[in-house]
Parts: C-alpha cells; sequence; structure tokens
C-alpha cells in the first residue's frame, strides 16, 4: 500500500503564478509542521534515554558494571546491586513464555487454519479483550483466585510429581516466581496470539493449496508450508510477548513477592525491575538510592527497547511495512 | 485407507484437537475473569459506591467517587495533550511517510509502543514532579500521554491510509492545494477510524497504574485540583487489593469491576463503530 507521494510539482518553464506560489508556501508549512510533530518520537525515545542515564549516573559512577552481579540491596549500607531483579525479570518472563506460547500460537492457528467462519469473530475478540483488561485487575484477581487456585489445586499435584527437582523446594505461600509467572502468560497470550495470526494470515494461500494438492493432511500442511512460511513473524511475536512480559510492572508487582532473593525454586518470592521501581522509588529518600532506581530503569528501558527492536525487525519480514498487530498494542 | 495413511489422517485430527483445547482455553481464562469479577464485585455496586469518598480503613461503607472523577480528569487531560500529536504524527506518517525519516519514526513508535509503562512515569517525575516538589494529577496525565502518542500515531495511519486514493487524485485534479486535500478530503475521510484509534487508546490508559504510582500519587480526599495529588481507580484498587482490610478488599473487586465495564465499553464502542463504518477490514 503506497500512498500517492507527495513532492513538489514539476517546474513548467518560466514564472510561476502567483496563486501557485502561495500554494506551494502553505504546502510546505503543511509538511514541516506534520514532520515536527513526527520527529516528536525520536526525540521521545532520546529524552527517555538521557534522563534515565543523567539520573543513574551516580550509581553508574559508584557500582559500575558490577551493579549487575551484585545481589545485595541495602538502603541503609548505601550499596545496590540488581542482580535478583535482573534474574527475577528474567525468569518470570521466561516462565510466562513457555506457557503462553503453546496457547497463543494455537489461538491463532485455530483462527487462521480450522475455524469455522463463524467462531472466527467472536473468538479472536474475545481474545483481544483479553488485551485491554488493566494490568492491575490482572493484579487483583491474581492476588484473590488464582493464588489460591494455585494453592489448591496445582502445587500439590506439582509437588507430588516434581517435587524431588530444584524448581520446587520450599513452601508454598502464594506470592512467588510461579503465580508471577503464569499471571504474565495469561496477560501476554493476547498479544502473541494477535501478532501471530496476522502474520499467519500474511502467508499466501497457494503456499497452503500446494501442500494440500501434493496429499498432506492438514496438519501437514500447516506444519510444513504455513508455519515455515511464517516463522520469522512469529519468532518476532513471541519476541514482543518477551518485551511485553519483561515491562509488565503491576499484575506482577501485586503476585511476585517482592523479595530481593535469587532462587531457582518457583515457590519462593522473586523481584523484579519494575516491581522495585514501583515499590521503591517514591520511598527512595538518598540521592544514590534514587540513582540506584533511575539505574534500574535505564536498564529495563534498554532491554526492552532492543527486545522489541528484534521482534519488528522479525516481522516486517514477512509483512513488510504494515503496522502488524498495531490494533492489539 | 493403508495404515500409514490412517495415521496421518488420525495424527492430523490429534494436533487439531490440541490446538483446540488450548485455544478454548485462552478464551476460557478471560471468561473466569469476567465471571468473577462480576460474581465478586456487583454485589458492593451500590449509589453510595458512586457518590461517596472513602471512609477511613476499617470502617464500613464509602465509595470511590474521588478516584471515578480523579480518572476522568487524568485520563481527559492526557488525552487533550497525547491526541493532537498522535494524531498529527500518524498523519505525517501516512502522507509523508515513504522515506527514510518516515521509516525511522514508525519503527520508533512500534519499539516505543512496547515500553514499560513504570519508565514513562519515571520520566514524567523528572520533568514535573522533581521541579514542581510535588506530585501532582498534571505529571500524571503527561505520562499518560507520552504512552498514548505511539499507538495513536499508529492508528492514525493505518485509518488513513484506507482512503481511496482515488479521493485524493479527485481533489488534487481539481486543483486543491496539497495541505487541504490531506486535511478536508483525506483526514475528514478517515474520522470514523481516527476516533476510533483514540478511543482504543484512551481505554487503554485508562487503565494504567504503573505510571502514575509516583506521578498523580493517589489521594484519599475528593480533589479536582491538577496541581496536587490526585486518586485514580488505578491506583485505588492497587491500594485495596494489597491491602490487609476485607472491606478493603470487596472495594477493591467492585472498583476494578468499574473500570473493567469503562474500558470494555469505550473499546467495544471503538470496534463496533469501526466495523459500522469500514465492514469487515481486517
Amino acid at each position: 500500500m503506497t500512498s500517492l507521494p507527495i513532492e513538489s510539482p514539476p517546474r513548467l518553464t518560466g514564472p510561476r503564478p502567483q496563486s501557485l506560489q502561495a500554494t506551494d508556501r502553505s504546502d510546505r508549512i503543511y509538511r514541516s509542521v506534520l514532520t515536527g510533530f513526527a520527529l516528536g518520537l525520536p526525540l521521545l525515545i532520546l529524552i527517555i534515554l538521557g534522563v534515565l542515564f543523567t539520573g543513574a549516573l551516580p550509581a553508574l559512577k559508584r557500582f559500575g558494571p558490577a551493579f549487575l552481579w551484585t545481589s545485595t540491596w541495602d538502603p541503609v549500607a548505601e550499596i545496590y546491586g540488581a542482580a535478583p531483579m535482573i534474574f527475577g525479570t528474567l525468569a518470570s518472563s521466561v516462565l510466562a513464555l513457555l506457557i503462553a506460547v503453546p496457547l497463543a500460537l494455537s489461538v491463532a492457528i485455530f483462527l487462521t487454519e480450522f475455524s469455522p467462519g463463524w467462531l472466527r469473530q467472536p473468538v479472536a475478540f474475545l481474545v483481544e479483550l483479553l488485551a485491554a483488561i488493566p494490568s492491575v485487575v490482572y493484579g487483583t484477581w491474581g492476588i484473590f483466585v488464582l493464588i489460591p487456585f494455585l494453592r489448591g489445586h496445582v502445587v500439590p499435584p506439582l509437588k507430588a510429581v516434581l517435587g524431588w527437582t530444584p524448581f520446587l523446594q520450599g513452601v508454598f505461600y502464594g506470592n512467588s516466581l510461579l503465580a508471577g509467572g503464569v499471571i504474565l502468560a495469561i496477560m501476554i497470550v493476547p498479544y502473541i496470539a494477535a501478532v501471530s495470526r496476522e502474520v499467519l494470515l500474511a502467508v499466501p494461500a497457494s503456499q497452503r493449496e500446494a501442500a494440500l494438492a501434493m496429499g498432506a493432511t492438514r496438519w501437514e500442511a500447516v506444519r510444513s508450508a504455513v508455519l515455515p512460511y511464517g516463522r520469522a513473524g512469529l519468532i518476532g511475536a513471541v519476541i514482543l510477548g518477551l518485551g511485553r512480559a519483561l515491562g509488565e510492572t503491576m499484575a506482577v508487582t501485586m503476585l511476585i513477592g517482592n523479595r530481593h532473593d535469587i532462587g531457582v525454586s518457583l515457590l519462593q518470592p522473586a523481584y523484579t525491575m519494575a516491581a522495585a521501581i514501583a515499590n521503591e522509588f517514591s520511598e527512595a529518600t538518598t540521592n544514590l538510592y534514587q540513582s540506584a532506581l533511575f539505574e534500574v530503569g535505564l536498564i529495563l528501558f534498554v532491554l526492552t527497547v532492543a527486545v522489541n527492536a528484534i521482534a519488528r525487525v522479525l516481522i516486517w519480514r514477512v509483512a513488510r511495512g504494515q503496522a502488524v498487530g498495531s490494533r492489539a498494542l | 485407507m493403508s495404515g500409514r495413511v490412517l495415521r496421518r489422517h488420525l495424527a492430523s485430527r490429534a494436533m487439531t484437537a490440541v490446538v483446540v483445547v488450548l485455544s478454548f482455553t485462552a478464551v476460557l481464562a478471560l471468561l473466569l475473569i469476567l465471571g468473577n469479577l462480576v460474581l465478586k464485585g456487583a454485589s458492593s455496586i451500590d449509589w453510595a459506591f458512586f457518590t461517596k469518598s472513602p471512609v477511613p480503613a476499617g470502617q464500613s461503607g464509602g465509595g470511590v467517587a474521588n478516584a471515578i472523577v480523579g480518572t476522568g480528569i487524568i485520563v481527559g487531560l492526557a488525552a487533550l495533550i497525547g491526541v493532537p500529536i498522535g494524531v498529527a504524527a500518524g498523519l505525517y506518517l501516512a502522507e509523508y511517510g515513504s522515506g527514510r525519516l518516515g521509516f525511522v519514526v514508525r519503527f520508533i513508535a512500534d519499539v516505543l509502543n512496547g515500553t514499560p509503562s513504570i519508565v514513562v512515569g519515571i520520566v514524567a517525575w523528572t520533568f514535573i514532579v522533581r521541579p514542581t516538589h510535588g506530585y501532582s494529577a498534571l505529571a500524571g496525565s503527561v505520562a499518560l500521554a507520552i504512552l498514548m502518542i505511539p499507538m495513536l500515531a499508529r492508528t492514525t495511519e493505518e485509518m488513513v491510509r484506507l482512503v481511496p486514493h482515488s479521493l485524493r487524485e479527485a481533489a488534487l485534479a481539481l486543483g486543491y492545494p496539497r495541505w487541504r486535500t490531506s486535511l478536508k478530503i483525506v483526514a475528514r475521510t478517515a474520522l470514523g477510524g481516527i476516533v476510533t484509534g483514540c478511543l482504543v487508546g484512551i481505554a487503554r490508559i485508562a487503565g494504567e497504574t504503573a505510571p502514575l504510582l509516583f506521578t498523580a500519587l493517589g489521594n484519599l480526599n475528593f480533589s479536582v485540583d491538577i496541581t496536587q495529588p490526585m486518586q485514580s481507580l488505578s491506583l485505588q484498587i492497587y491500594v485495596y487489593a494489597t491491602g490487609p482490610f476485607d472491606e478493603w478488599h470487596r472495594l477493591a473487586w467492585a472498583s476494578a469491576l468499574v473500570l473493567m465495564g469503562l474500558v470494555l465499553i469505550i473499546s467495544i464502542t471503538a470496534r463496533w463503530v469501526t466495523r459500522q463504518r469500514y465492514g469487515r477490514i481486517r
């Protein structure tokens, strides 16, 4: 879909009539005003980076790169290290992806390949609604419904089967890596599903038809023709979901337990970068404390921008230039 | 059918079944959440809930009038700031966005769409709360506006691109200047879509909590002063849901139901309007 090029018209010989010169001028003004607003977006990303970097400067100077792997976070002794939060952010996001990817890809495949026509719109709509639920509502639901459910019906059987692994050690009190990961999974399903669906819709029908004509069953057509064609876009969709999970704040803050600890057990409380900022930013009394939180924000921002950029490049390779999934985002 | 073919067909059936079951699990999650909200929230919603401000902790009764009004003010102000910028940027992308700058702006808008909202809160804090030495609703609105802009830029662009070229060409052929063609013909035709995009954007920021934590802060009293801390529904839910009192939990559920209803009504209306106007555009 290309727009009609709007550039200055070919110059005719001789001077331009006065009225046309006025038009040229107003067109130029219009274009520069719009350009000014559009430049606001690159400017915004620079401003965010600048603010976070200047705010983080004292902590950067004091702790250097060791900030990334120090696991002490002691506002009294003024020693700060972000390792537990970085670990918790990555661990909860990976757990969320493990749960969400099969669900989301199923939704996308179901909607594009298997669903009867009349069911397509309602299911797509319901999944889109999942994306519209505010994070704090997910958090509330998690505290009062999900955690009791996990405690009563999920953790006991899990412990019975896999209790010997290091991932399920300790007592499950509720707020934990597991609860945070599960709520994140529910939250990112609609994003991954919406983008995957658009990627699969962009796969030409001829791919599918060719496979079916060769005698493939429907699933074989999906697996051998449709999915490989959209692979880059699907990976992009998953990475986009990862970006969401990394930066998600409220629901995770309410469920993950907020403890500065590194542990592999899913049943124990953990912490994420976003949750630390949410909990501690307005209580950070000393300059260094605040600066450490700025640095946490800087790490989080750079990480999510990088992850999102990779996702976008992959998705654009499949659906060039289209705003794939922007409806869901 | 030979055994091999039969096996392949059975495998196909089995995988289809797996896909269907997993899809419905995802949909079930939504129905569960909505069901719980209605079950646990509806009973606490009465007239006082909408008209009274909160009472001190431990007492029963009271409502969330301050939070409802606060959400309206913070989100309305955010829309006032964010909509013009976002829509203008989107117009640029649709009209002049085929070059290198257009590519860069589009890419950055997509990347910013995934930015953690808490980081945007830090930016608003730095520019407004720190210099003025006080939390304020205005700071919250600025944070929400920043979140809206990239979203609006992309939806506006999409909607403007749906306008048929013939319309633009007809206006240009009649000697209409380009800027008037763009504003009066193209943007006007896409207006329904642009409004829809704005509504969806508003629905999304109305539920945001993280960027308000250290900007609007929250306020237990009724306040309409945008230079002072203000309560929002989302902040109220956070405080009530994580607090220790049963009464608070009850109010948290009710507030969550109201917030959810608000967000759903806006986004469903928006989608319905688009469908009416543009038919089945995927």
